[in-house]
């Protein structure tokens, strides 16, 4: 009995330490955003008043503002361009699936293989011969259509009852207005799980913005933050700022949407 | 009947139009650059003035010491942090899966919260965490640990080992998040039975939970493998690669010889190509996995 108990003690030592381990960079990080450089490096643990101090420094060496724009304007563009391509797309391959349908659909899937590395110099040469560097359409062209996406719709289309659409059907409507009107508000969840995806890899994207983003005007998040340890000597608050900055929306949809976000790694695989 | 006919093939028609739009996407932006770049490592050149150039580029491949380095060091990441990762997600998710843990949710969304971090951010979040005047050294000087502050960054092993660490927390709940799935699929009466069989938590682990969760390991491993493979942001950010090269991964070198030094287009996509034989025979392997499941 007592050996169970110190058994039960341990496993609750070892969880509660391993949890303090995720967490403690996290909160470490948005701590020292509100402190100073000096203060960070001499394992200062409280939160400060410097926080305003740091964002006038950020702001005033880094253009915070405009980064944060782009980051969320190509994030936007590119959720809302990803879903609507990849659920039409879903959709179409599930319920008018005949013989060919179902081989571009295994055809594509192939594309899933591919990693990005291999392909960046020659997605680079594409984007600048179309003139395209430095612009949203760039950063999201190449993301727009992702077998993964398609896939999980047509998954998630597999769940739409057959007779739904056949009785709409008799009712006259058209199969853009049952995919509008009935698909998409019963498939919500698929919707916000593919969103939260979509939105997170944009939002985080760091390669293909580091080729493809060359002027100061198209600079993202991830790229300023790369750029804030550059210098000799690192403003530990004010790089710390930036990041939590960066983190930010990410961690909100995290906290808000646990579930879908779980759901959405899962699906990645299913 | 033939009214019947034409509506079927209206509607077939209608299903094209649905796919169109996408499937023209992934061709030109996955397909035909996958061919440019297999086109392109038969060529070589500065910039964009490219000749054919045969298996140039793929012998030059064989005796590049960087390129060698930089695959070394992927396999000292995929060999030790892989293995501590999955080990270490198997054990906290089968610990989360018992019902009656106290404080569950807490503890789930506490692993879990590293997966919403952004890679390039956390890559920086530990560069600090682990500087020369970092928290890590001041932490672990003012405990005695250490007498003088580690150059974390300085050292091939240790730079190694900082990459490892990160990793290992970015990655850990997200490999988790898989078990836990898994293990609710495994019938709860197995457990009780061996419970009833005097089987200790131990027992049950390595006896129950390993073997039923073999498919899911084996899709976890490749998964991680696979990411190993296309390392960027980490090395990037964290360690630059350096020092001397003893970070560098993969695709970093790539991205070097593509745009960091005279671009040299041909022989990066020579490399890549290699890269993409890779990942593809993991990924085929993945997708038997997977059907099995």
């Amino acid at each position: 009995m007592t050996k169970r108990r110190i058994g039960t003690v341990l496993k609750y030592v070892f969880l509660f330490a391993m949890s303090f381990l995720s967490i403690f960079p996290l909160v470490w990080m948005a701590i020292s955003a509100t402190n100073r450089s000096v203060d960070v490096v001499s394992g200062r643990l409280l939160p400060g008043t410097y926080l305003v101090e740091n964002f006038r420094n950020l702001a005033s060496t880094h253009r915070i503002g405009l980064a944060m724009w782009n980051s969320f304007r190509n994030a936007v563009t590119a959720t809302i361009a990803s879903l609507v391509v990849c659920s039409l797309a879903g959709y179409g391959f599930e319920i008018y699936h005949d013989k060919g349908k179902d081989f571009l659909m295994r055809l594509l899937l192939l594309s899933m293989m591919i990693p990005f590395a291999a392909i960046m110099i020659p997605l680079f040469m594409m984007v600048g011969r179309m003139g395209l560097l430095n612009t949203t359409t760039a950063f999201v062209l190449p993301t727009v259509s992702t077998a993964f996406l398609i896939f999980l719709f047509r998954q998630s289309a597999r769940y739409f009852p057959q007779d739904v659409i056949e009785a709409a059907r008799l009712e006259g409507m058209s199969e853009l207005g049952i995919f509008f009107r009935m698909y998409i508000p019963i498939m919500r969840s698929t919707y916000v799980t593919a969103g939260i995806i979509t939105f997170m890899n944009a939002w985080n994207s760091y390669l293909w913005p580091l080729i493809i983003m060359q002027s100061k005007e198209s600079i993202v998040m991830p790229l300023l933050i790369s750029n804030l340890i550059a210098g000799y000597v690192t403003d530990y608050g004010m790089v710390m700022l930036g990041v939590t900055l960066s983190v930010l929306p990410t961690v909100i949809i995290f906290l808000l949407l646990q579930n879908s976000f779980a759901e959405g790694i899962l699906s990645s695989v299913r | 009947m033939g009214h019947l006919l034409t509506l079927k093939r209206r509607q077939n028609l209608i299903g094209w139009l649905f796919i169109v739009p996408a499937s023209i996407l992934i061709f030109v932006f996955y397909f035909y650059p996958i061919v440019r770049a297999a086109l392109l490592s038969f060529q070589t050149g500065v910039g964009v003035s490219l000749n054919y150039a045969g298996l140039f580029n793929y012998q030059r491949l064989l005796s590049d010491t960087v390129l060698k380095a930089s695959i070394s060091n992927v396999f000292i990441f995929l060999i030790i942090q892989v293995r501590i990762m999955l080990t270490l997600a198997l054990i906290l998710a089968s610990l989360l899966n018992d019902p009656n843990l106290r404080f569950r949710g807490f503890f789930r969304t506490c692993l879990f919260l590293p997966c919403a971090t952004s890679l390039v951010s956390y890559a920086i979040v530990f560069r600090s965490l682990f500087a020369l005047d970092g928290f890590v050294n001041y932490l672990l000087t003012a405990l005695k640990i250490i007498e003088r502050p580690i150059n974390w960054t300085g050292n091939p092993w240790t730079a190694r080992a900082l990459i490892i660490i990160a990793l290992t927390w970015r990655w850990t709940g997200y490999n988790m998040v898989f078990y836990l799935a898994g293990l609710q699929n495994i019938d709860r009466s197995i457990y009780e039975a061996a419970l009833i069989d005097g089987a200790g938590g131990l027992t049950r682990f390595t006896r129950i939970t390993v073997p039923l969760l073999r498919p899911i390991i084996l899709l976890t491993s490749i998964m991680s493998t696979n990411g190993t493979l296309q390392l960027f942001d980490e090395t990037m950010n964290l360690t630059n690669g350096g020092p001397a090269n003893a970070t560098l991964s993969i695709s970093q070198y790539i991205y070097r010889l593509s745009f960091q030094y005279s671009p040299r287009f041909g022989y990066a996509a020579a490399i890549s190509f290699v890269v993409f034989v890779m990942v593809a025979v993991l990924s085929l392997i993945q997708m038997r996995v997977g059907d099995v499941r």
